[in-house]
């Protein structure tokens, strides 16, 4: 299942919606927006805009706290990680376009937690593929997908965003 | 006789580090970008990733030396390796266990690096080519040979304040034949394309053929630092004054010593490393040392991201997927 | 013993012979070539069909190990090697431990090869005493125990003065004297050629003038004392140029180069492969092309082994840690033989050079297949294919940089003073 750009939008506007519903019950005041590299920035960019932040947008390259070094090796690096603010404190936002296993948030909570201590984080998620291997659940998602075996999604961008399904070799 | 590149694994990827000869632009590329992923973390509260936790590295130095050393024990620890230090200076362990024997301890203990500085050339080729499979090797300075780490971070530091290679004329200046440093600079300039490089020093510190590398040589400080973009001094060794090769500092400052003034003569953006430690009034003056031009502790600063870098990609080489 | 070889190629340079025919051996000497001797009954016989049978080889340069080692080289171990390659006789340098400079020393190794009795060992003695370039050896002494020569074993002799009274001193008691130059102060840091290689893997290298200086201030020594001296393992073109003139000025000398130095550069070092660490060291391919050509033109007379077993250890560490030298003694044949299939030299030019003008050097009785002469023969097959390998080898050094390649060119059958002393359906080293 394949979802072009206009489409995308009808979710992020959704999940803004729903962002703001949750922060605004939960009380957690002037959060900041972090996006998980790479689309999952392009995903934070877009609701850092809807939801009108003035902090900059944070962008975490988790490559380094991955757990399957060991198997994989390194990746070859995307953009460093970048947090122009101090988290100490602060309610953060953490985004991402897909949520698979849950190893990727998993990696990214704990970098997060070596920049400092956060108040809070939410997660929120364009696609969820409920096929979560850790204990780690979305406050906020998109929409829910079930994939056959052996077929993956990814999101192509920055502009435009399109949801692209396909089968693995 | 001639060895196949021992640093690369079958995949092209970096297992052992020990010259920047014998290693494509694109891996060179992917160590200085590895670098900027690293660079960040020095200046976060919790200084470390986890990528290396539970490894052990050893640092096992044959020649004295705490900078290096405090650099690859800090790049190490930022990693979240293990890492412990062995100094094998001292004469008594010198006349006793061979290098080969020191090496098979090491491997008895299930160490996953080694980091050798040594004064032979060929040290560490010599120790990569007879470990054991899974142990990486990463050359800290082997005699006259290469200083590979030194070479990547002053590349780096050249590429931030710079950008592009091609469009570059670096000088290298001083004790050129003495130097691991220098070799090391001049393959990594050659190799990511520098446009021009210059070897600047007396008749007696500039190795036979050294154009063979493809640099130019100068004996003349002010013809050869001429609208160069990049400036590399090297260190002047108390020894060389008592080798026949050089009659005293004073006269090599009065020949190439890098002043103001001649500084001047090179492009006005022009930057100024050198690998440390530095001595003033021999190789450069404090003006320069200190000056806007100098960008001798950015070098310093970015040295741990660099070697952080190697580490993890040299470890990454040892990755092992799981049987499905 | 009587002994037979048929069928041959008997080639013997020193008499321009060669020619498919049949060689008579009988108690210790050359009995005939040709014709069978009267009453000649063959004891043994050995079918040399497409085999060449020479005169045993004569090498300058070979050294056989430390002395009283269990393990390691040893005199046994090493000539046994020397028959296996054909050598039949061997010059042995003085810088033995202790140093060749007493003739007991020379009486020892004398003693021990003849109990081995594998190879002939010919000693040469030090030049000066303990090879310390001051004071001068007991020549006589060593002339009457039976060495051949004095010699300097490549340590540097910068006292010139010592130097000329030494020359003078040899040539008083008849000894000619074997040197190898190299400058003291040129040379003393180096570990390879200095030259592009040894700038960029960043090893102290050993300039060509370090050589030349050398041997330019002892050819006029020899000019002004006369005395007869052979110069050692030269490693530079320049060094042939010098020699050149020196010969045609009338002066006599002679020298020699190494199997090694004619096949291999600097560049064999590759990647500090210590197989090739060796003084004087791998020159340039330019330096090599002037040694062929000097060996094919005669200015070089002779080709010898170098020989230096060394046991792992020694070649085990970086490689300005490594002992210099090669294990060489059967690969002499081969390399030589590479020689000629490369058109380098002819044949009787190469086998004359481990042969005849090799003995002829320092006078020795040696090399030729003279009728009378002492039974020294080597009977080889120039096309054998083989493997160089530590199993192959039977030094006790497998120090080659040619371990793994496969060459061409191995001796079948050795014979000294009429006796076979390798034979390789009975002492081959197991096959790899």
């Amino acid at each position: 299942m394949n979802l072009d750009s206009a489409e995308i939008g009808s979710l992020l506007e959704r999940m803004a919606q729903g962002l703001t519903e949750a922060l605004a019950g939960t009380g957690r005041m002037d959060p900041l927006v972090v996006g998980i590299h790479t689309g999952g920035v392009w995903i934070a960019q877009r609701l850092q805009e809807r939801l009108v932040l003035s902090d900059p947008l944070g962008s975490l390259n988790i490559a380094f706290y991955r757990d399957d070094f060991s198997r994989l090796g390194m990746h070859p690096s995307v953009k460093p990680s970048n947090l122009p603010f101090d988290i100490d404190g602060r309610h953060v936002i953490l985004v991402d376009d897909i949520l698979y296993t849950g190893r990727t948030v998993r990696a990214a909570l704990n970098e997060i937690f070596d920049y400092g201590r956060p108040a809070s984080v939410t997660l929120a998620v364009l696609v969820d593929r409920c096929q979560r291997e850790l204990p780690i659940r979305a406050d906020v998602v998109g929409t829910t997908l079930t994939l056959a075996h052996g077929e993956h999604i990814k999101l192509s961008g920055p502009d435009p965003l399109r949801l692209i399904t396909h089968k693995a070799a | 006789m001639t060895a196949s590149n021992i640093q690369l694994d079958e995949q092209g990827r970096l297992k052992h580090f020990l010259s920047i000869e014998g290693l494509p632009q694109g891996l060179l590329l992917e160590i200085l970008s590895t670098t900027e992923g690293f660079a960040p973390v020095g200046r976060r509260p919790v200084k470390k990733v986890p990528l290396l936790r539970g490894k052990t590295i050893v640092n096992l130095f044959f020649e004295p030396s705490t900078r290096t050393r405090i650099t690859f024990e800090l790049a190490a620890k930022r990693l979240s390796a293990d890492v412990l230090t062995l100094n094998i200076g001292d004469s008594s362990t010198r006349k006793g266990e061979s290098l080969l024997d020191t090496l098979r301890n090491l491997e008895a203990m299930h160490c996953d690096m080694l980091v050798i500085r040594h004064d032979c050339s060929g040290a560490a080729h010599f120790i990569a080519s007879h470990v054991c499979s899974e142990v990486r090797v990463i050359n800290a300075g082997d005699g006259r040979h290469a200083h590979p780490t030194q070479a990547m971070l002053d590349m780096f530091t050249i590429r931030r304040a710079k950008s592009d290679f091609a469009a570059l004329c670096v000088a290298i200046v001083g004790d050129i034949a003495h130097s691991r440093v220098a070799r090391s600079d001049i393959h990594a300039l050659k190799t990511l394309g520098t446009r021009e490089v210059r070897v600047i020093g007396p008749r007696t510190l500039i190795p036979p053929e050294i154009e063979t590398l493809g640099v130019h040589v100068y004996h003349d400080l002010k013809s050869g630092l001429q609208d160069v973009d990049a400036i590399i001094m090297l260190r002047l060794q108390n020894e060389r004054m008592q080798g026949a090769l050089l009659p005293s500092a004073r006269e090599f400052f009065d020949l190439y010593g890098l002043t103001e003034e001649r500084l001047a003569v090179a492009k006005p953006d022009a930057i100024v490393l050198h690998p440390g430690p530095i001595n003033r009034g021999v190789e450069i003056d404090s003006q320069v040392a200190n000056g806007p031009r100098s960008v001798i502790l950015q070098q310093v600063s970015y040295g741990i991201a660099v070697r952080m870098a190697v580490m993890s990609m040299v470890m990454s080489s040892a990755a092992k997927p799981e049987p499905h | 013993m009587a002994l037979l070889i048929t069928n041959g190629r008997v080639i013997d340079p020193a008499k321009g012979f060669d020619e498919v025919t049949d060689l008579y051996v009988s108690a210790r000497n050359i009995k005939s070539i040709g014709k069978a001797p009267q009453g000649f009954r063959p004891e043994r016989i050995i079918d040399a069909s497409h085999r060449v049978v020479s005169p045993g080889f004569v090498d300058l340069s070979a050294r056989l190990g430390g002395g009283g080692a269990e393990h390691g080289a040893t005199i046994v171990s090493e000539t046994q090697a020397a028959a296996h390659a054909g050598i039949t006789t061997l010059c042995c340098p003085p810088d033995t431990t202790p140093v060749l400079d007493i003739p007991a020393v020379a009486e020892l190794i004398h003693r021990r090869a003849q109990l081995a009795g594998l190879a002939k060992v010919r000693c040469l003695g030090a030049l000066t005493r303990g090879l310390g370039g001051e004071q001068l050896a007991e020549m006589y002494a060593l002339k009457a125990i039976g060495c051949v020569g004095v010699s300097n074993a490549g340590r540097a002799v910068y006292n010139t003065e010592v130097m000329r009274r030494a020359l003078e001193y040899a040539g008083t008691c008849g000894l000619p004297v074997v040197l190898q130059p190299e400058d003291y102060w040129l040379g003393r840091l180096g570990h390879m050629h200095e030259g592009s290689v040894s700038t960029r893997l960043g090893i102290p290298g050993i300039p060509a003038t370090a050589e030349t200086v050398a041997l330019s201030r002892d050819l006029l020594l020899v000019e002004q004392t006369g005395v007869r001296t052979h110069f050692a393992r030269l490693s530079t073109a320049k060094a042939v140029e010098l020699l050149a003139q020196a010969q045609a000025q009338g002066l006599p000398v002679s020298a020699d180069v190494t199997i090694h130095h004619l096949h291999l550069t600097h560049d064999a070092i590759g990647d500090f492969d210590s197989m090739c660490s060796v003084r004087p060291p791998f020159r340039t391919a330019a330096d090599r092309k002037a040694l062929r050509a000097a060996v094919a033109r005669g200015v070089i007379a002779a080709i010898c082994s170098d020989h230096q077993p060394h046991d792992v250890d020694a070649k085990t560490a970086p490689f300005g840690a490594t002992e210099p030298g090669v294990s060489a003694l059967e690969l002499l044949l081969p390399l030589t033989l590479e020689l000629v299939r490369g058109h380098v030299l002819d044949l009787s030019t190469a086998i004359g050079a481990i042969t005849c003008r090799a003995a002829r050097v320092l006078g020795m009785q040696a090399g030729t297949l003279e009728i009378g002469a002492s039974a020294d023969v080597c009977v080889f097959d120039p096309e054998r294919k083989w493997t160089v390998t530590e199993d192959t080898l039977l030094s006790a050094g497998k120090n080659s940089p040619f371990l793994g390649r496969e060459l061409v060119g191995k001796v079948t059958h050795t014979v000294v003073g009429g006796q076979v002393v390798f034979d390789e359906e009975v002492n081959a080293p197991a096959a790899p």
